[in-house]
């Protein structure tokens, strides 16, 4: 399923992987658990990378803390791995004081909806000009397996021993009623339709969302009777792509289809087009 | 109003010389959250930014502003922030993380009256300790102490020209009276002003392999900002000289001995205070900030009186001048601190003394700058 169509993935021999020249020299092996549904995103954010033929001096990653946290240190773009919960806001600094740059955030669901989520519905409604994809693998996995934001009704993990007795956030409809002009949901499996969003996403000017669906097995798989790739396969056999639905009938059910798709694509001025708009305006007062 | 550098006299508050000083120091990002008393240096920047060609944001908490300026400083662009008490305690975690990751960034906080939602717009010097050590593990700050508009606008500036040399962050540490207290400010003209700029690596992006490879002697790494090709590889988790992580004690020792023995080493250099009468005084007062104009008035009364008293007037608190209070110690009978705190300040006078003299407290805990009269009482007291 792996698309090679990189100068670096026709150059990177027979010993090394395709990717190898995207990332940092001795960063590898990286820390994530066999079955873990990050390192694929990340594959598909490299390959997206290389379609889009993004410029590699303008690529930024930003990342907060955890799992995914540790997405941007493997990368050989400009990394920046930040504070619990920041990503967003250290990447709004990064973007404002250098627009030009491509200013990516890739971090986890407790990372950007839970100690980070008043900094995610702000980032929307500016609409500031950052991509944005969380990995939600429901739990903290770096942690050791901690009920988290997104842990669906009833779901054992290490601080809801009893069951999780907390609703989850619906983070596609939580991001597009803010005003995020691109949200979609996707499954760290289906590497194919990723790789094209997340490269759509960096055709689009404002604040775009992409949620990727992710097992964590050994966290929260295993005390879920989702061991080791069942959930996956779970993830795989409830997921029904449904590109335009309505994001406020798109929460993860108990029971039944897991709905994926494209759900918003529109325009709205961004943060940026704005702040230009009123730089011209103070720009004819002073003349 | 569109000029870079306002320069000229001008008749301001501190708070606005606060603005005016970063803008002239170069500042062209400022991320805040409104916060009393502290508000006009973010409303200053909110109308002169963007005519210099900078951005402001108002950002939803602290914690978000206190980051976004460390995001704005790796693009290239001196940031700062402003804030008091409640404000300035969520942002300690970013104190300590532009700490780990050396990002150059300037904090002012006009102290109020705490804890907690305290007094919003009466004057405290409860943060002293709180500048100090309020991010959690190893790490040294520089704070700078303005007791006037006017020094207000040159600490300001001073502030970001220490950042970019240290790659640390600063803190420009005020108050309440001072940051609303209007005055007299001369505003040197462009060109008389002392900018120092952040020292870029030597090596093109191919060639510098290990990005905080320091040399010996100063121990601070040239700072490569994003998009240039430099592939900036930054954590706050303990790195090493590529800035790959490194979870080991020996790792984690030979980083933070670097990153405080940076600063440690030029304490010396750091060191800022104004001596008037301490040399044959018998009684030393020690105070910053609004205190420290306060104890002038004390201190006159005093020396009319024929009591032989002096003022050490702190512009740096931290690093602490130790050697400095030690020598006063050695010859003054008495060492008295005044400060808007129940005891803070002069836990480091104590420390620093080290028992060679009398260290006496002269404290509120806020709402109130002390009176000279009570400053002038205890000056009788102790010199009974």
């Amino acid at each position: 399923m792996t698309v090679l169509t990189s100068q670096a993935a026709m150059t990177a021999g027979d010993a090394g992987h395709p990717l190898d020249p995207e990332l940092r020299e001795g960063r590898i092996p990286h820390i994530w658990c066999p079955g873990c549904g990050i390192g694929s995103v990340m594959q598909a954010f490299l390959e997206a990378v290389d379609t889009f033929q993004l410029e590699r001096n303008r690529l930024a990653v930003v990342s907060g803390i955890g799992c995914t946290g540790r997405v941007a240190g493997y990368l050989k773009a400009d990394s920046f791995h930040t504070t619990h919960g920041r990503p967003i806001p250290f990447a709004t600094g990064l973007k404002l004081a250098r627009p030009e740059l491509h200013v990516n955030v890739l971090s986890g669901d407790g990372d950007l909806a839970a100690i980070g989520g008043n900094h995610l519905i702000h980032a929307a409604r500016r609409n500031i000009d950052l991509n944005v994809v969380c990995i939600n693998n429901f739990n903290y996995g770096m942690t050791g397996g901690q009920v988290g934001p997104t842990t669906p009704l009833g779901a054992k993990t290490t601080t809801s021993p009893f069951g999780c007795h907390e609703h989850p956030f619906n983070l596609v409809d939580l991001v597009a009623s803010c005003g995020a002009v691109y949200v979609a949901r996707w499954l760290s499996m289906d590497v194919r339709r990723l790789r094209r969003s997340i490269e759509e996403s960096f055709s689009k000017t404002g604040f775009t969302f992409i949620e990727v669906l992710a097992p964590c097995p050994v966290n929260f798989g295993r005390r879920n009777q989702l061991d080791e790739a069942a959930q996956g396969r779970m993830l795989v056999e409830r997921s029904e792509i449904r590109n335009g639905a309505d994001t406020r009938e798109v929460a993860i059910p108990d029971e039944g289809p897991i709905v994926c798709g494209k759900f918003v694509d529109h325009e709205r001025p961004s943060y940026l087009q704005l702040l230009e708009g009123l730089r011209a305006r103070l720009q004819e007062h002073s003349t | 109003m569109y000029d870079r550098v306002l320069s000229g006299i001008h008749f301001m508050s501190g708070n606005i010389a606060c603005a005016e000083g970063a803008i002239a120091a170069g500042c062209r990002f400022f991320a805040g959250y409104p916060i009393t008393p502290s508000s006009e240096i973010a409303e200053r920047l909110a109308a002169r930014l963007p005519a210099v060609g900078g951005t402001f944001i108002q950002m939803e908490d602290e914690l978000a502003s206190s980051i976004a300026i460390a995001g704005a400083s790796w693009g290239g662009l001196k940031s700062m922030t402003a804030t008091s008490g409640p404000g300035f305690s969520l942002m300690q975690e970013h104190i300590g993380y532009a700490f780990m990751t050396e990002t150059p960034v300037v904090l002012v906080d006009i102290q109020r009256g705490g804890p907690s939602t305290g007094l919003p717009t009466l004057v405290g010097q409860g943060d002293m300790m709180q500048a100090r050590w309020g991010s959690h593990g190893d790490y040294e700050m520089i704070a700078l102490c303005p007791a006037s508009p006017q020094e207000l606008f040159d600490f300001t500036l001073r502030a970001f020209n220490l950042a970019e040399r240290f790659r640390t962050p600063v803190l420009v540490m005020s108050d309440e009276v001072v940051g609303h207290m209007v005055e007299r400010v001369e505003i040197p003209t462009a060109e008389a002003l002392e900018i120092v700029e952040r020292h870029q690596p030597p090596s093109p992006p191919e060639e510098l392999t290990l990005p905080y490879h320091t040399d010996e002697v100063n121990r601070i790494p040239p700072m490569a900002p994003a998009g240039e090709g430099y592939r900036v590889n930054m954590t706050g988790l303990t790195h090493d000289e590529r800035g790959y992580p490194t979870m080991n004690a020996e790792g984690q020792d030979r980083l933070v001995r670097r990153l405080v023995g940076k600063i440690r080493q030029h304490a010396d250099e750091l060191e800022l205070c104004v001596e008037d009468g301490i040399e044959d005084a018998d009684v030393v007062v020690i105070a910053y900030g609004i205190t420290a104009r306060v104890s002038q008035g004390a201190v006159r009364r005093a020396r009319e009186a024929g009591l032989k008293v002096g003022l050490l007037r702190l512009q740096v608190a931290w690093p602490f001048p130790d050697a400095r209070i030690a020598r006063l110690a050695e010859s003054a009978r008495a060492l008295l601190v005044p400060e808007i705190n129940l005891g803070q300040l002069v836990r480091e006078v104590e420390r620093a003394a080290h028992g060679a003299t009398r260290v006496v407290a002269v404290s509120h805990a806020g709402g109130h700058y002390p009176a000279a009269d009570t400053i002038l009482a205890a000056i009788e007291e102790v010199n009974k």
